[in-house]
């Protein structure tokens, strides 16, 4: 029951990539918005700076307070 | 280091938040109501039996489709503008942005994700019956995706359901259902659907008026027409009725942008609303110049607008930088208001406060932290305050906020009776006949867009100068990276989300030229 459920699941996404038309060229685009979000953007331009340039969650909180309250 | 901040910094901050929000924002009200559209005519479908309903479901699930793969993960570029460009933002606020995202992201996954597969591919697959449920689910997922960002939102306009903790900088939620269902929240994301469900019924009319001008698949278009029209005339009231709720949780939760949309400056009981007119440039809030250059005015209608009550008090821009006017706080009790000068003076205590906090604590001295953790619970509400160099800094861009508001609310009252109109034509089948108002239908798309990006223009324009309302502003929010740097992305940005969206118009306008694949009639 649960194997028949896979393979009608399987033929359901096979069948329909197999007889897309618009949905190609839409995939298309899909694949390299992705990729350039994510391989490109997020991995050269959008670091998560807190992440990045601290180790513990305690360092960013004295971060941020650090920020939050100079010179204010 | 705020102080010191490039304003430029904070404004490229802003600029790039406000491009990447605004694109993102042109492919998701299409996604939110084409799905309902579609879900409609697929139950009708499956009710009568008849073929040609089908087809009209294929061709409009087709175009939605095509909306939804180029606008899809589009937003997720916000996220990382969160973590990069607002990384003191993102750490202030916490679990109650992360939350609801959370939620967003398992939703979107499981319901539109899963189910759009079948709605695509399982026509021949699966029962009608099955088929019919995955597209309302689609329909309805889509709709509750939407819900947890605009809750999040709404939290940022109405800080509600939570707590400062000076120990990790954060804040915590305490209430999950305050936040959910706080006032300005429901509201919000009411209002905000049904102007998707609006765009998507002037979409479908649009392009349905475009093929009975060209006198193509004339069966499918007017079938379109009727179904779009009356979800487009409920849409519409109903964006009205929700709007009337958003100006009473403005009224009374953010004053400074009910002044800043009326360009009132000297608050009045009984204020009227201006309904045309041209605020003067440079006015300076306590100087005696007339406010406006001209206006045309509904005497008493901005005190029945905000309040409910045609005499209730109004405060102006003056009134609300002065004070001294009375005003029901959150707890609903009578207040007189502060002057802006001294919420400053309180959110300055409240940050010393923070820094003396984190001073104990590093010492080792739980006596002083109780002390200043006091002080800082007394006067968070006025936090943001603090950053504020003076009390005109909690005026937003009057003009844009102005303009933005008249240009939502004439189109909204335009729409509601465009779709009557359409209605009642293609009722009595009329409407064939009336070329003028087919071609004008063709115009209204774009226009639909440009009320739905003018009222987003005055929530988040009208609300400066807050990241979160009176807690945050902008210039405390924004990361310390370089100006260089955002200008890059912006103009990266800039380039790919028009691309896309050309790509967008080019497949769907050769999808609509080609209409419907087996043909309407």
């Amino acid at each position: 029951m649960i194997k028949d459920f896979f393979k009608k699941a399987f033929h359901l996404y096979y069948d329909g990539f197999k007889s897309m038309t618009v949905g190609k060229t839409l995939w298309a685009i899909i694949i390299i918005k992705l990729f350039i979000l994510f391989f490109v953007l997020k991995l050269f331009f959008f670091p998560d700076l807190l992440k990045k340039n601290f180790k513990t969650d305690e360092e960013r909180s004295n971060h941020v307070i650090e920020q939050l309250t100079k010179n204010k | 280091m705020i102080e010191s901040l490039d304003l430029s910094l904070v404004d490229w901050s802003r600029a790039q938040f406000a491009l990447t929000a605004m694109y993102h924002w042109i492919f998701v009200p299409l996604t939110l109501g084409l799905a309902f559209i579609i879900a409609f005519m697929e139950t009708i479908y499956v009710k009568t039996g008849n073929e040609e309903w089908k087809r009209i479901t294929k061709f409009w699930m087709t175009l939605f489709g095509i909306n939804f793969a180029i606008g899809i993960a589009t937003g997720i570029i916000l996220e990382f503008e969160f973590g990069t460009n607002w990384s003191n933002y993102s750490w202030f606020v916490g679990d109650i942005f992360g939350a609801p995202l959370a939620i967003e992201g398992i939703m979107a996954f499981f319901m539109e994700s899963t189910f759009i597969a079948v709605m695509f591919f399982g026509w021949n697959k699966v029962s009608k019956k099955f088929h019919l449920l995955s597209t309302w689910l689609v329909a309805i997922g889509a709709n509750l995706s939407a819900l947890w960002i605009l809750v999040a939102n709404a939290w940022m306009q109405y800080p509600a359901g939570m707590h400062f903790n000076p120990d990790t900088a954060r804040n915590e939620m305490l209430n999950f259902w305050e936040v959910l269902f706080s006032p300005v929240a429901v509201n919000k994301f009411l209002h905000t659907i049904s102007q998707g469900f609006l765009i998507a019924s002037v979409f479908v009319i649009g392009i349905s008026a475009w093929y009975l001008l060209k006198k193509r698949h004339l069966l499918l278009a007017k079938r379109s027409i009727i179904i779009a029209s009356v979800f487009g005339l409920l849409s519409s009231l109903f964006v009205a009725f929700t709007g009337d709720g958003s100006a009473v949780q403005v009224a009374q939760k953010q004053p400074m942008k009910l002044a800043a949309l009326e360009g009132l400056y000297k608050g009045s009981e009984g204020a009227g609303l201006v309904v045309i007119g041209m605020p003067t440039p440079n006015k300076v809030y306590n100087d005696n110049k007339d406010p406006y250059l001209f206006s045309i005015e509904i005497p008493k209608m901005l005190s029945i607008l905000g309040y409910h009550d045609k005499d209730a008090f109004v405060p102006g821009i003056t009134d609300i930088i002065e004070g001294g006017y009375t005003y029901k706080n959150k707890n609903g009790d009578e207040t007189i208001a502060l002057p802006t000068a001294k919420k400053i003076e309180k959110g300055k205590l409240a940050i010393q406060a923070l820094a003396d906090y984190k001073t104990a604590k590093d010492s080792g001295n739980k006596e002083m932290m109780e002390y200043h953790k006091k002080i800082l619970d007394e006067n968070f509400e006025f936090f943001g305050y603090g950053y504020l160099k003076d009390p005109t800094k909690i005026i937003p861009n009057i003009p844009l906020v102005f303009y933005s508001f008249r240009v939502m609310v004439a189109l909204g009252f335009l729409f509601i009776l465009f779709f009557a109109l359409v209605l009642y034509l293609i009722l009595k089948n009329k409407l064939e006949g009336k070329r003028w108002l087919l071609r004008a239908s063709i115009f209204m798309i774009p226009l639909a867009y440009l009320a739905s990006q003018a009222g987003w223009i005055v929530a988040e324009v009208g609300r400066q100068p807050w990241v979160i309302q009176d807690i945050l502003p902008t210039y405390a929010a924004v990361s310390s990276i370089g100006t260089g740097a955002v200008q890059v992305t912006f103009f990266l940005f800039f380039a790919i989300f028009t691309t896309l969206l050309i790509a967008e118009l080019k497949i769907m306008f050769k999808q609509i030229k080609n209409g419907p694949k087996e043909g309407g009639n």
